[in-house]
């Protein structure tokens, strides 16, 4: 992937994050703080589909833009063919697992609420 | 690095020396660093959810504490900086708002860094402390 | 006449450890830092070893660490520093010849990298009568001001990118790569714009700004690589080169 592109989609998860995480502080200021983060009114949110789907774009805007990040402080600390190559896939692996784990907490608090 | 003579990090670390626009550098650098460790830890703490009412509510005994509250005051301000600090990277990275090439004359100012640009990052750095200010008032007003 | 104390990096890579060495040099309101070492140079030492040539930043021979900062020694004036204590070391992210001597080799073949030069191979039917290519004054302001660069270093110095990326070309070489993307007679503006998009290419600049403060000739190069910048991202679109060569009617 040219590295072209992979700034492209640096700025675009940036700019997407920024009003998606606006939307997730709001979800915890239409009611008082304390009050926002008791489990039922949590697990109502979550049950709200639209929301949960606010949550995922979170999970996948943010992880890609942060670890792609991490990816650049660490080609430009140290240089090397088989560093660069394993800074690469690791932050790619480090992304996808935090997005598995991530997606699998809005799905089970999701179906909790269902349930 | 020795042999090359090169700054190593700590030529990242020291944001004087070059101005305001190293400083939101720096601070942009710092910023993103801490964003991502509180984001990993804010997927492991969110977890709980998972396991379930009593978990949650233990999650939260630890993490709703004054000290809790002035890391996510921190959070919060180091959010708004590198939000706003990053759209006007977003802008300027792509050779808007930095000005024209034109025949420089001493003092020889960089228009890429003339009082505009300047402004813009304190405007940035405000809007972080303002949201800080408001997170404050949020989290230790109730 | 006032003293002030000049503290000098002395070092021979491979020979021995590096220490610095006080003098004491008197100066005028007038005296510069290339003046103060040319002083210690002449009179206390005479194995201080510096580049200098036209004395008036013109060349960009001198340039060091003066008190932390990357200076040309001979624009620097000693008054305007406020300080009685002047450090000099030689610019970071050179490798070290000899106390303050710098090895060139990889700036400039990063500069060379960037084709620092005009590509144009179309046959425009050149003969005896031809004569240069056709630039206004408009076009010529796209890029006249990064034309100024005078090869000093400073901005390689001040960069923190530079400071651990070794495959990073630098602001000079980027500011130059601009300076013949934004010339009308320059045909590679294509094959310019794939040079620097690269892993450790133009991407790895965050626009820090320290390039264009320290820069003593107002090149800015920190403008010229957002401008490429914008070119490679989209934002900003080229004309095809279209310089037409001057023929006189005869």
């Amino acid at each position: 992937m040219r590295e072209s592109h992979i700034m492209n989609i640096h700025y675009l998860t940036g700019l997407a994050a920024i009003v998606l995480v606006g939307i997730h502080i709001m979800f915890r200021l239409i009611m008082p703080f304390a009050q926002s983060l008791e489990y039922e009114n949590i697990i109502a949110n979550y049950q709200n589909l639209p929301y949960a789907i606010v949550l995922e774009l979170i999970l996948l805007t943010v992880a890609i833009h942060g670890f792609n990040g991490l990816r650049i402080i660490l080609i430009e600390w140290r240089q090397g063919e088989h560093w660069e190559k394993g800074v690469t896939w690791t932050c790619v692996a480090a992304a996808i697992a935090i997005i598995a784990y991530g997606s699998r907490t809005i799905i089970m608090a999701n179906m909790a609420g269902a349930a | 690095m020795q042999k090359e003579n090169r700054e190593g990090v700590k030529g990242w670390l020291n944001p004087t020396r070059y101005g305001l626009s190293r400083f939101a550098y720096w601070l942009q650098r710092l910023t993103g660093v801490g964003l991502l460790a509180y984001f990993i830890a804010h997927i492991i703490e969110t977890s709980s959810l998972a396991e379930g009412k009593f978990a949650w509510e233990a999650m939260l005994d630890l993490t709703q504490t004054p000290g809790g509250h002035i890391i996510l005051i921190i959070v919060i301000g180091m959010s708004a900086f590198h939000a706003a600090n990053g759209v006007r990277l977003y802008i300027t990275e792509g050779g808007r708002g930095v000005g024209r090439p034109g025949r420089p004359d001493y003092p020889y100012r960089p228009t890429s860094l003339g009082p505009r640009m300047r402004a813009c990052i304190w405007v940035t750095v405000a809007l972080a402390a303002l949201a800080m200010i408001y997170g404050a008032n949020v989290l230790f007003g109730e | 006449m006032k003293t002030i104390k000049l503290r000098v990096f002395r070092h021979i890579p491979g020979k021995d450890s590096a220490r610095y060495d006080i003098f004491e040099v008197p100066v005028e309101r007038w005296t510069t830092v290339l003046d103060a070492l040319l002083y210690a140079k002449a009179y206390l030492d005479h194995s201080i070893a510096i580049r200098y040539s036209c004395r008036m930043a013109s060349c960009g021979s001198c340039g060091m660490m003066i008190n932390g900062i990357p200076k040309l020694a001979c624009y620097t004036k000693i008054d305007e520093l406020n300080t009685d204590t002047i450090t000099c070391e030689p610019m970071s992210n050179f490798p070290i010849i000899r106390d303050l001597a710098t090895d060139f080799t990889a700036f400039f073949q990063h500069h060379k990298d960037m084709k620092p030069y005009i590509v144009n191979d179309v046959d425009r039917g050149i003969d005896a009568e031809t004569r240069e290519f056709l630039q206004n004054p408009k076009q010529l302001d796209e890029f006249m001001q990064f034309s100024y660069c005078i090869k000093c270093g400073l901005c390689y110095a001040a960069c923190p990118t530079v400071a651990t990326d070794k495959k990073f070309p630098g602001p000079q070489a980027l500011a130059q790569m601009y300076r013949y993307f934004a010339d009308n007679r320059d045909q590679a503006a294509d094959e310019r714009l794939k040079i620097v998009d690269d892993r450790h290419g133009i991407g790895r600049c965050h626009f820090a700004g320290s390039c264009s403060k320290v820069c003593p000739k107002g090149v800015d190069p920190a403008l010229g690589i957002q401008l490429l910048r914008g070119y490679m991202m989209g934002f900003s679109k080229k004309e095809k080169s279209n310089a037409k060569l001057y023929k006189p009617e005869k």
